[in-house]
């Protein structure tokens, strides 16, 4: 979808004004800390995925997305995954009393965090599938404007650059925010400033991006 | 600092810190959310993981020739080696900063992120200004940072738009040639591993 939070080339948005390295705190507040750690503990319930989270963020409405924090932006994303995903009910949501127990739900417990992160979980996706692509081949980004999620960034869409690297089959984000589990074929894709930016860009700049083979179309 | 995010989160109490108390006993309540998970989540990020394994990774690489091209053929393994894995580092890359080449790593979609060798972002890092700029105007927003590079310099800009996560390894600083990996260490902040800065020098100090 194109919305506030697809912000490759926008404009207005002002300094960088990077806090010291030395000085700025993993968390700035302690609700930060808690909105965290509930969006990884929930999210261990197994009742929606990393795509799937990211979409929730994203659909907020452009004008919130860029007003908010980024904890916010977690919190409102996480109260839609809630709602939708049937464990909390709209009225408990605003209502914060809860009308019932959660039922069948395998909650994450403090003794198993260390391993559940050691462990992670692994993008790829074990199945044979012959690459369209290889390196060295130019390709276009197609020109699509999905109104669900997607991982081809628009600043990119329609743009020619090179395959360089073929990453293996990966879970294709922009099926699996929408509850599909798909393996495609992932490259990374590198393009120059001037294609991308035209007489504004730089061609000793260069830009990798991590595109799936249906991103992708051949040049 | 004037930092123009901190007012919107750093006065407490506020409606954000009820909001979230709010929702955290709620979880609770209905049997979502261990809270010790949570202070065991928070601790992990807030005190375990963070850029020093980077540090260690780079600085092994720096010291260790075989080690720097195990990490460029096989960044995951060869980080695993040191204990550093898991949760947004399952596929990791490394990429080699030289005299004719700078990498830097942004998200522009989102904030990812390799975790398990920088630890969670900084604010910048996840904040628009960063995201909308870096894969535009690299140096102008390197310069922001202090960090000046030769015009016939190429820069990489690596936008992480899938599930790989890229580990940027400065360059070397002159002046080092005798320095242990430990005391290498010392110079590689995070803000080189993004590649928004260089390796602090011998003489800048060390970290």
């Amino acid at each position: 979808m194109n919305g506030g939070h697809d912000l490759g080339g926008m404009h207005g948005l002002g300094p960088i004004d990077p806090e010291p390295e030395r000085e700025e705190p993993v968390f700035h507040a302690e609700w930060e800390r808690r909105a965290f750690a509930l969006n990884l503990a929930t999210g261990f319930l197994g009742k929606w995925n990393i795509d799937q989270g990211r979409h929730a963020r994203e659909r907020q409405h452009p004008a919130d997305y860029l007003r908010n924090s980024y904890y916010e932006n977690w919190l409102a994303g996480l109260e839609t995954l809630l709602v939708e995903s049937g464990l909390v009910s709209e009225e408990e949501l605003h209502t914060a009393m809860p009308l019932g127990k959660a039922e069948d739900v395998r909650v994450l417990e403090a003794k198993n965090v260390e391993a559940a992160l050691a462990k992670g979980g692994p993008a790829t996706v074990d199945i044979q599938l012959e690459p369209r692509f290889g390196p060295g081949d130019n390709v276009r980004v197609v020109n699509i404007h999905p109104d669900g999620h997607t991982r081809a960034p628009r600043y990119a869409r329609g743009k020619i650059g090179t395959v360089e690297l073929d990453q293996g089959v990966h879970i294709f984000a922009d099926k699996n925010a929408h509850g599909t589990k798909e393996g495609q074929r992932l490259y990374s894709v590198q393009f120059d400033g001037s294609e991308l930016w035209g007489a504004d860009g730089n061609s000793l700049d260069l830009v990798r991006i991590d595109l799936w083979e249906p991103h992708l179309e051949p040049v | 600092m004037g930092h123009s995010h901190d007012h919107d989160h750093t006065d407490p109490p506020n409606d954000l810190e009820l909001r979230v108390k709010a929702l955290e006993s709620l979880l609770v309540e209905k049997g979502l959310v261990d809270p010790a998970a949570l202070d065991a989540l928070i601790d992990t990020y807030e005190h375990k993981v963070g850029p020093r394994n980077g540090a260690k990774v780079v600085a092994k690489a720096w010291s260790e020739p075989d080690y720097k091209a195990w990490l460029l053929e096989d960044a995951t393994e060869a980080i695993a080696s040191l204990g550093f894995t898991g949760r947004q580092g399952e596929h990791m890359m490394a990429v080699e900063n030289t005299p004719s080449l700078h990498n830097v790593v942004v998200c522009t979609l989102c904030s990812c992120y390799p975790w398990p060798v920088l630890g969670l972002p900084p604010v910048w890092y996840k904040a628009a200004p960063y995201r909308s700029r870096v894969v535009a105007d690299p140096r102008g927003v390197l310069r922001e940072f202090g960090t000046e590079l030769p015009e016939d310099m190429k820069v990489r800009v690596w936008d992480s738009t899938a599930e790989m996560r890229y580990l940027v390894m400065p360059m070397r600083p002159d002046g080092t040639e005798d320095w242990t990996a430990g005391r290498l260490e010392t110079l590689v902040t995070r803000n080189s591993m993004i590649g928004v800065e260089v390796a602090s020098s011998p003489e800048a100090g060390e970290s």
